[in-house]
């Protein structure tokens, strides 16, 4: 895979990426506003949620404990995973042991982490994602950009070409034509389906409950229809009680796309029992790890309280130059920065919690209160203790702590530094600097340091 | 109502010293001019956020003793004419001795006193309207740890509406960072470009002459953006509009 910076450039370049973005992430970003402005108590309900998630994160095994004991007097089935390929593994083996040949599965991050529809098709299963914006993405055998709006990224256009490409129909960019074709294709499918995947937006303790949000209705049909219901979840999903899940739905959605709850709410507490209506016969859980124990642990433990709404993706002002994919993994935006180094390790993720201005912007917008700059200034530092930092960069920054703390020391080095920038500026300008401070001047030009420091004026001043 | 301080420190900050010198002169001068003393610790140097954003604790922890032991040799209250420079030493010294007990009581005690420009004059001396006049259509840029790090949000722009004949324009997403981020300019230039890139268009399509910030970082980027667009719009730090404004 390319390197990070390489990728940024990539995305930088495309004019047509920036534009869509910024479009797409200020228009979420002011529903989110308007809405959360129409939520009673909002403030409250905010640290609430905030508090109830790191409460139930402080004992999350004994939590996870409670959690399995209730599932399974449900009658769901329940597996750990402690990795991606150890998750799509079971999914695997409940597939084979039911018989089942074609699959549906509604949005999930969690198998998105897991890669589960590749292994599913390498397993000889059909598999079909039934969230629009996945099932373009599945189309377009790309991955999603965001994390509740898979295509933000794409133009109607873009959505238009790959319809018609993939599945031969005539080309049209009319969004509702285009959702007419997709809901054909997948009615075909969720009748035939023998298997439902679903992810998991927050596991009831208490009830031994699985919580799914969705606008499209699909993850209700992914649940109820097939024969057998699997739902990946991560195991920091959880939350203590209905009460606390009414709190989380009630800022999700706010923060998510500014509506006021999600179209479709499924509270799912079993398959189906004598008597229902509709339901699977089998419904299974796996619990999935992948890094998060990890996390648990450690300065960026407060992570694990994310709700997923993508708020500070939309609020971000990276996210909204480059897009989703320069960040390389499941995770893009501010929470990536922090979850993808975070479940897969510093050494090839150092550059994502560089890539900052530490401008806040997430933090203020997050629903559930993480401090995400706190959290990318640790794992800053993280990589720096481990050694990861260029030399170059480390010794730069040991010299600004010897000389920056000695005032004389200081006053000299600006002293000369500044006369050097002086000879390398025309008319109090410098454009183009060696090093590392090329970095500066391939964006903008930099003002060279004056010939008096304020303290010298100051004591003319004082003198005069 | 507490009594209204008579004198301060002034952490003048490493930009406002080695690049903008004129900025502490005309900072100087309104505080004078409220009959505020000021005193200029003459052994200051940076708060340490360059190295301290890098990851380089113990790095910025050195910068970080020195500036705390000097500042705490005097009473008075230390006024920072930088938001981001502030909101270091107010609040990100707390995390860089969160496991150095006597420094973090220290730091904790300095950041009580510690203000930034425009909060200083108005929520601790009062000033709304300085008498000031000035012509010009400024675009105000509210630097983010001003905003989200210090909360300040209301005190430059009450500032700014105090200025006779001065209007300020309204920016498209002006509370949008400007890219700037220290380091990040440098390491991740291309991304700090392209957000250079929106904010400027927004500032130039509000008509503004003049950007007026309270972060001379912000404004040494912007600037220098504005440069290399051969643009005629100019920057200001806000104290240098209202000492433009009462000379
Ligand atoms: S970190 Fe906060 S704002 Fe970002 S996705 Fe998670 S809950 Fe939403």
């Amino acid at each position: 895979m390319a390197h990070f910076l390489d990728r940024v450039e990539t995305a930088l370049r495309d004019e047509h990426l920036r534009d869509a973005m910024l479009a797409a992430t200020r228009d979420l970003a002011s529903r989110r506003v308007n809405a959360l402005a129409n939520l009673e108590n909002a403030d409250m309900i905010r640290d609430l949620a905030r508090q109830a998630k790191m409460t139930m994160l402080r004992d999350l095994a004994g939590n996870l404990e409670t959690f399995e004991r209730n599932l399974k007097r449900n009658g769901i089935h329940v597996h750990w995973a402690r990795d991606g390929k150890e998750a799509n593994r079971i999914v695997i083996e409940i597939a084979k042991a039911a018989k089942c040949k074609r699959a549906v599965k509604s949005k999930s991050m969690a198998t998105e982490e897991t890669h589960l529809n590749h292994a599913l098709i390498d397993a000889g299963l059909d598999v079909l994602e039934t969230d629009l914006g996945e099932y373009i993405v599945q189309l377009a055998d790309t991955t999603p950009s965001h994390i509740i709006l898979p295509i933000i990224h794409m133009t109607r256009g873009d959505i238009g070409q790959i319809v018609h490409e993939k599945i031969s129909v005539p080309y049209t960019d009319d969004p509702e034509k285009l959702t007419k074709i997709a809901r054909a294709k997948l009615r075909e499918a969720f009748l035939s389906a023998d298997l439902g995947i679903s992810g998991c937006n927050f596991g009831v303790i208490d009830t031994g409950t699985i919580c799914l949000v969705s606008n499209e209705g699909n993850a209700r049909l992914c649940t109820t229809l097939p024969r057998v219901h699997v739902a990946v979840m991560g195991i920091e999903k959880l939350v203590p009680s209905l009460a606390e899940f009414d709190w989380m739905i009630k800022i999700l959605a706010r923060s998510a796309t500014g509506q006021k709850i999600t179209t479709y709410t499924s509270v799912i507490s079993g398959p189906r029992r004598a008597g229902d209506h509709d339901g699977p016969e089998e419904m299974h859980v796996v619990l999935l790890d992948n890094g998060r124990v990890n996390i648990l642990g450690g300065e960026i433990a407060e992570i694990l309280g994310c709700i997923r709404c993508g708020a500070c993706l939309n609020a971000c002002p990276v996210y909204r130059n480059i897009g989703g994919h320069a960040y390389g993994d499941t995770y893009p935006g501010p929470i990536g920065a922090i979850v993808t180094p975070g479940l897969r390790g510093m050494k090839d993720w150092k550059e994502l919690p560089d890539a900052s201005s530490l401008c806040g912007a997430c933090r203020d917008v997050c629903p559930v209160r993480l401090d995400i700059p706190r959290m990318l200034l640790k794992l800053r530092q993280t990589g720096v203790e481990e050694g990861r930092a260029p030399a170059s960069i480390k010794w730069m920054m040991k010299g600004f702590g010897i000389v920056v703390s000695r005032p004389w020391l200081y006053r000299l080095s600006a002293r000369w530094g500044g006369r050097v920038a002086r000879l390398l500026a025309s008319r109090g300008w410098i454009h183009k600097l060696p090093g590392l401070g090329g970095g500066w001047t391939r964006s903008r030009d930099m003002r060279a340091p004056a010939a008096k420091s304020f303290q010298q004026l100051w004591k003319e001043r004082k003198r005069a | 109502m507490k009594e209204k301080p008579r004198k301060v420190q002034l952490f003048h900050t490493c930009i406002v010293n080695e690049v903008y010198p004129e900025v502490g002169i005309s900072v100087a001068t309104i505080l004078e001019r409220l009959g505020v003393e000021v005193e200029v610790p003459t052994s200051q140097t940076c708060c340490g956020q360059p190295a301290f954003n890098a990851g380089f604790h113990d790095d910025a922890r050195k910068v970080a003793r020195h500036t705390v032991d000097l500042l705490l040799k005097s009473g008075d209250p230390v006024l920072i004419p930088s938001g981001s420079c502030c909101d270091m030493i107010s609040h990100q010294y707390h995390m860089l001795f969160e496991n150095d007990a006597e420094y973090l009581k220290k730091s904790h005690e300095l950041s009580e006193r510690c203000y930034e420009f425009s909060q200083f004059l108005v929520d601790v001396l009062g000033i709304t309207d300085l008498g000031a006049r000035i012509n010009a259509k400024v675009a105000y840029h509210p630097s983010c740890h001003l905003l989200r790090g210090l909360g300040v949000r209301t005190q430059p722009k009450t500032l700014l509406e105090g200025v006779g004949h001065l209007e300020c324009a309204t920016v498209k997403d002006q509370e949008e960072c400007c890219g700037f981020g220290g380091m990040f300019s440098v390491k991740n230039s291309g991304i700090s470009g392209g957000m250079l890139e929106n904010k400027l268009k927004n500032i130039q399509a509000s008509g503004a002459n003049t950007i007026v910030s309270c972060d001379m970082g912000c404004l040494m980027h912007l600037e220098g953006g504005l440069k290399r667009r051969g643009s005629d719009i100019n920057v200001k730090h806000i104290s240098q509009i209202l000492a433009e404004g009462l000379s």
